[in-house]
C-alpha cells in the first residue's frame, strides 16, 4: 500500500478520460505527455531504495514520452495542418461513459485476480488494464492518424504500467529497446502521415479504405 | 414547544440568509469586472418591491400558473429544513432523508416547469425542456455524489453522511458537487443568469411572464436552492463531525461563503458553454461523483 503511488497512477487513469473527452488534438497530445511523465515518475516511487539504474530509467522515460514523442507528434500536426477533431466515429461522451465503464471495470476485474500481496493493494493493475482500454477506445473511436497515434501511445503507457510490476526483474536494455522501438514507430507514423496528408488531402483514415488510383 | 421554537428559528435563518447569497455573487462580480456593482441586500429589495406589486395573468393560464411557484417554493424550503446545518443537525431528520430530498428538488423543478407550460409561450416551453433534459444528468450526478456518502459512512441519514469525509474521494465529490450546484442554478458556464436573450436563456426563460409576488416566490425558491446546494457542497466535503461544534459552524458559514465567492468568479473569468457542449460537461460531473462512488467502494471493502 502506497499512497503516493496510489495518486500518481489514480491521476494517469483521470488523464485517460482526459484525452477521452478532449475534441483539441494539442489537448490530447499534452494530455498524452504529461501521463507519460506521471508513469515515468513511477519507477523512483515504486523502487525504495535509490539507484542510479532505476533513476536512470526514470528520467529516460520521462524524456521519451513527456518530450521527446510529442514534439514529433506536433511537428506531424504543424504539416498536416490539422487542429481538431470533428467527428469522431465514437461520439465524445460515448467514448467518455465507455472509459469511466473501462476503469470501473478494471478495478472489479483487478480484485478478483489473484495477484502478489504487495501488488494487490496498488492502483497498478487497474491503472495498466484502465489505460489499455482507454487507449482501444481512442485508437477505434476517432477517424484522425494523429488521435489514433495518441491512442496508441496511451496504451502503450498502459503495458508501460504493467511492466511496472517487474521492474525488479527487466533489465535496463529490454526498457531502453522498448522505448527506442517506441521513437522509431512515432517517427515512422509521423512519416505516414504527411504521407497521407499529400495523398489525400485529409487526416481522415476511412478515406484510406475507398480505392484509389 | 422548544421543538416547534427551533423550527420556526430555522425557517427564518434559512429564508433571510438565502436572499444574501446572489448578492455577494454579484457584488465579486462587479469587483473582478472593476465596477460599484448592486448592493449586497439588493435581492431584499426586489423581493420586497415585487412583493407589493399586483400579477398579470395570461388568459391561457389555469390556475397551475399560480400553484406551481408556491408548490416549488414550500418544496424547496422543506427540502432546505432536511439539511443538517452543522453540528446542529437537521430540524427534520429520520431514516431515509435523502431520498425525500431529491424527490423535493425534482418536485419543485417539476412546478416550475409546469408554471411555465402553463403560459402558453413558445420560449417558456423551450426553457422548461432545457432545464429537464440538463436535469436528467445533473440528477443522476447528485444521486450518485449521495450514493458515494452513503457507502462511505454506511447511513441513509443526511446528518449521518454528511458528517465525516475523507481523502481524495472528498476532492472528487467537491469537483462534482460544485458542477451540480452551477447547473441546478442555472449559473454560468450552463447559463447565464443575466442574459436578455430568451432563445438562450434556461431558468429565466421559464419565469418571464410571471410577475409580482409569483416572481418574487420564484426568486427567492432560486436562492434558498442556490444556499441548499452551498450548505451541501460544504457538508459533503469538509469533515465536520470532526471538529468542535462552534468550529463546526464557523468552518460551516466560512465554506458556503467560500463557495459563493467561487460561483461568482467561475461567472467573471469563464463564458458560458455553447449547448452541445453542456451535456458533455454534466457527463464529466457525474463522472466525477461515480469514481467517488468507485473509492468509497474500494475503501470500503478493503
Amino acid at each position: 500500500m502506497n499512497p503516493t503511488l496510489n495518486l500518481l497512477i489514480g491521476l494517469a487513469m483521470g488523464l485517460n478520460l482526459l484525452a477521452l473527452g478532449s475534441s483539441r488534438l494539442p489537448a490530447i497530445i499534452r494530455t498524452m505527455a504529461v501521463q507519460g511523465v506521471v508513469l515515468g515518475l513511477l519507477p523512483l516511487v515504486i523502487e525504495p531504495a535509490f539507484g542510479w539504474v532505476v533513476a536512470l530509467v526514470a528520467f529516460v522515460t520521462v524524456a521519451v514520452k513527456g518530450f521527446v514523442i510529442p514534439t514529433l507528434l506536433r511537428r506531424a500536426m504543424r504539416t498536416a495542418n490539422i487542429e481538431r477533431e470533428i467527428e469522431p466515429s465514437i461520439g465524445f461522451v460515448p467514448s467518455l461513459l465507455l472509459g469511466a465503464l473501462g476503469t470501473i471495470a478494471a478495478v472489479a476485474v483487478a480484485r478478483a485476480l489473484p495477484l502478489l500481496p504487495q501488488d494487490a493493494g496498488t492502483l497498478v493493475v487497474p491503472g495498466a488494464l484502465a489505460s489499455i482500454f482507454a487507449g482501444f477506445v481512442l485508437l477505434v473511436g476517432r477517424v484522425k492518424a494523429i488521435s489514433q497515434v495518441c491512442g496508441f501511445l496511451i496504451l502503450e503507457n498502459g503495458i508501460y504500467l504493467f511492466g511496472m510490476l517487474l521492474i525488479r526483474s527487466t533489465p535496463l536494455l529490454v526498457e531502453s529497446g522498448i522505448l527506442l522501438d517506441l521513437i522509431v514507430a512515432v517517427f515512422v507514423i509521423g512519416i505516414i502521415v504527411d504521407r497521407i496528408q499529400r495523398a489525400f488531402d485529409s487526416l481522415d483514415t476511412r478515406k484510406l479504405t475507398a480505392l484509389h488510383e | 414547544m422548544i421543538a416547534i421554537l427551533e423550527i420556526v428559528f430555522r425557517l427564518a435563518l434559512w429564508l433571510l440568509v438565502a436572499p444574501l447569497l446572489p448578492g455577494i455573487i454579484n457584488k465579486v462580480k462587479a469587483w473582478v469586472a472593476g465596477r460599484q456593482g448592486p448592493p449586497v441586500l439588493q435581492l431584499y429589495y426586489d423581493l420586497a418591491r415585487l412583493w407589493r406589486k399586483s400579477v398579470v395573468m395570461s388568459t391561457l393560464a389555469s390556475p397551475g400558473f399560480v400553484i406551481g411557484p408556491a408548490v416549488a417554493w414550500v418544496a424547496l424550503v422543506v427540502a432546505a429544513l432536511l439539511v443538517p446545518l452543522g453540528p446542529a443537525g437537521g430540524a427534520l431528520s429520520f431514516k431515509g432523508d435523502v431520498l425525500l430530498l431529491v424527490y423535493l428538488l425534482a418536485l419543485a423543478r417539476f412546478c416550475t416547469s409546469w408554471a411555465a407550460l402553463e403560459t402558453g409561450s413558445a420560449f417558456e416551453g423551450m426553457g422548461a425542456a432545457r432545464e429537464v433534459s440538463y436535469a436528467v444528468l445533473t440528477e443522476a450526478a447528485l444521486i450518485t455524489a449521495i450514493l458515494s456518502l452513503s457507502v462511505q459512512t454506511g447511513s441513509v441519514m443526511l446528518s449521518g453522511m454528511l458528517s465525516l469525509s475523507s481523502g481524495p474521494g472528498a476532492l472528487l465529490l467537491a469537483a462534482g458537487l460544485f458542477s451540480v450546484l452551477l447547473a441546478e442554478n442555472c449559473r454560468v458556464p450552463f447559463d447565464d443568469p443575466n442574459t436578455h436573450l430568451e432563445l438562450t436563456m434556461i431558468h429565466e426563460a421559464m419565469v418571464l411572464d410571471h410577475s409580482g409576488p409569483l416572481l418574487a416566490v420564484v426568486l427567492h425558491g432560486a436562492a434558498v436552492k442556490l444556499l441548499l446546494f452551498a450548505v451541501l457542497l460544504s457538508e459533503a466535503v469538509l469533515p465536520l463531525g470532526r471538529l468542535p461544534p462552534l468550529a463546526a459552524a464557523g468552518a460551516l458559514a466560512g465554506s458556503v461563503g467560500l463557495v459563493t465567492v467561487g460561483v461568482g468568479l467561475v461567472e467573471s473569468l469563464l463564458a458560458r458553454f455553447a449547448f452541445r457542449r453542456v451535456p458533455l460537461l454534466l457527463t464529466i460531473a457525474f463522472l466525477f461523483c461515480l469514481f467517488a462512488l468507485v473509492l468509497a467502494w474500494i475503501g470500503g471493502a478493503r
